[in-house]
């Protein structure tokens, strides 16, 4: 695979995916000052923090979306914040899949048509793209909406169509910013009990940034930002006991 | 806001800051955690007796003056050590905790202690609950379900209180400090 051929030479890891002291400033205001994280394959991480924190920051940096300014990201033992922007945008493309608060869907296209999109994007043959996408409408719950356009589903619906297209392509994570946060409580529920359902029965890896705890509880472990440093509430209740 | 606090911890937390009197320790008590409901001198200075007792707190002698009682009580080392212990362990995370949070982040900040670390501990003690919560919802039935709601609503709201206290610990801290 491309995005795999950096110079920079593997080390031995054992986590799927790592920020390591990562750094990131928006002019002069600072988003990430140090930020740390490991993430193991197969795991559910959720990132919790304020708003202003530098949560989807973090995200972002580990998505290759955007690069650090300082510090590194690891991916399968390779610094990911050392490709340039095709790279990652190959890597994004095939080993990474995103849900982002809003969808992101395009309105004007079909339920089939948004989930197969990235494999179009990928050049996967078409109609193998189509058969893919309708494969999963019904585990999402949505099997009669293939033809619908997105822009006439409901908040919940729209959601299960962007999940689906996270997953199409069977990404190794998932990254997710805010899944639920345009839903209310009952299908803010089943958009995570579907995105932790399939990625456990997929072994997929899932990192998920949310201000609410309701919505944390469902990943395996969570991590706070605060000031954009991570602290893990798992070490701070290990160092708690008396 | 009614306050359920434990009294003869958050007695020591006070005696851990200053040795006091009686009067002075229930003065800082009901401006705390007795807003709603003063402790009563009866009960400050019986719990003072059984921390005596116990080998908790000292009593010094009587000392001259007008008034009731004079004696200063000083906290031991064993009732330093409980009162640390109490401190720095999370509560059991169960609905309306608020009361007792609120005087564990009270009497950290005035004794320099790191409230932010104990919010945090407490926070992953109600996160490992709601994860339980979370998996007996998905895989129980419909009653398990609603039944884990209410629990996961009540600690949700605990967590949002800790979210806004860790955002206002410094301006806390400064009263605390002042007052």
């Amino acid at each position: 695979m491309t995005y795999l051929t950096n110079a920079a030479a593997p080390r031995a890891h054992s986590y799927l995916i790592e920020a390591r002291d990562a750094h990131k400033s928006f002019g002069q205001t600072p988003a990430l000052a140090g930020a740390t994280l490991t993430v193991s394959g197969g795991e559910i991480m959720a990132i919790m923090g304020p708003s202003g924190s530098g949560k989807s920051t973090l995200l972002h940096c580990m998505a290759g979306i955007f690069p650090p300014d300082a510090g590194e990201i690891w991916f399968r033992g390779r610094r990911l914040d050392a490709l340039d922007d095709a790279e990652r945008t190959e890597l994004r493309r095939t080993a990474f899949g995103f849900v982002f608060q809003f969808g992101q869907l395009v309105p004007e296209l079909t339920v089939a048509d948004n989930i197969a999109l990235p494999l179009l994007l990928s050049k996967a043959g078409r109609k193998a793209a189509y058969a893919a996408a309708n494969d999963w409408l019904p585990r999402l719950g949505i099997g009669g909406l293939g033809r619908r356009r997105t822009g006439e589903l409901s908040g919940g619906q729209a959601q299960r169509v962007a999940l689906a297209r996270a997953l199409v392509g069977r990404p190794e994570i998932v990254f997710a910013d805010e899944p639920t946060g345009s839903l209310d409580t009952l299908a803010g529920e089943m958009v995570m009990d579907l995105l932790v359902g399939i990625a456990r029965e997929e072994g997929a890896t899932v990192i998920l940034v949310t201000h609410d705890s309701r919505v944390a509880a469902y990943a395996d472990r969570q991590v706070l930002v605060r000031d954009g440093r991570v602290t893990d509430l798992a070490e701070v209740t290990a160092r708690a006991t008396p | 806001m009614v306050l359920v606090v434990t009294v003869p911890l958050t007695l020591l937390g006070l005696l851990e800051r200053e040795p006091s009197h009686g009067y002075e320790l229930k003065r800082a008590y009901d401006s705390y955690f007795g807003r709603d409901k003063p402790l009563p001198f009866g009960q400050v200075y019986a719990t003072l007796a059984r921390l005596a007792r116990d080998g908790k707190v000292t009593e010094g002698e009587a000392e001259p003056g007008a008034g009731p009682d004079r004696k200063r009580y000083a906290i031991t080392e064993l009732g330093a050590r409980e009162f640390d212990s109490w401190l720095a362990t999370p509560i059991e995370p169960e609905p309306r905790l608020q009361s007792l949070l609120f005087a564990k982040v009270v009497l950290a900040l005035m004794l320099g202690r790191p409230a932010e670390t104990y919010l945090d501990t407490q926070r992953a003690a109600h996160l490992r609950r709601m994860r339980e919560l979370t998996e007996i919802k998905r895989n129980g039935s419909l009653v398990d379900a609603l039944l884990a709601d209410h629990g996961l609503f009540h600690l949700d709201a605990d967590i949002r209180w800790i979210d806004v206290t860790a955002a206002r610990l410094r301006t806390l801290a400064e009263m605390v400090r002042t007052t």
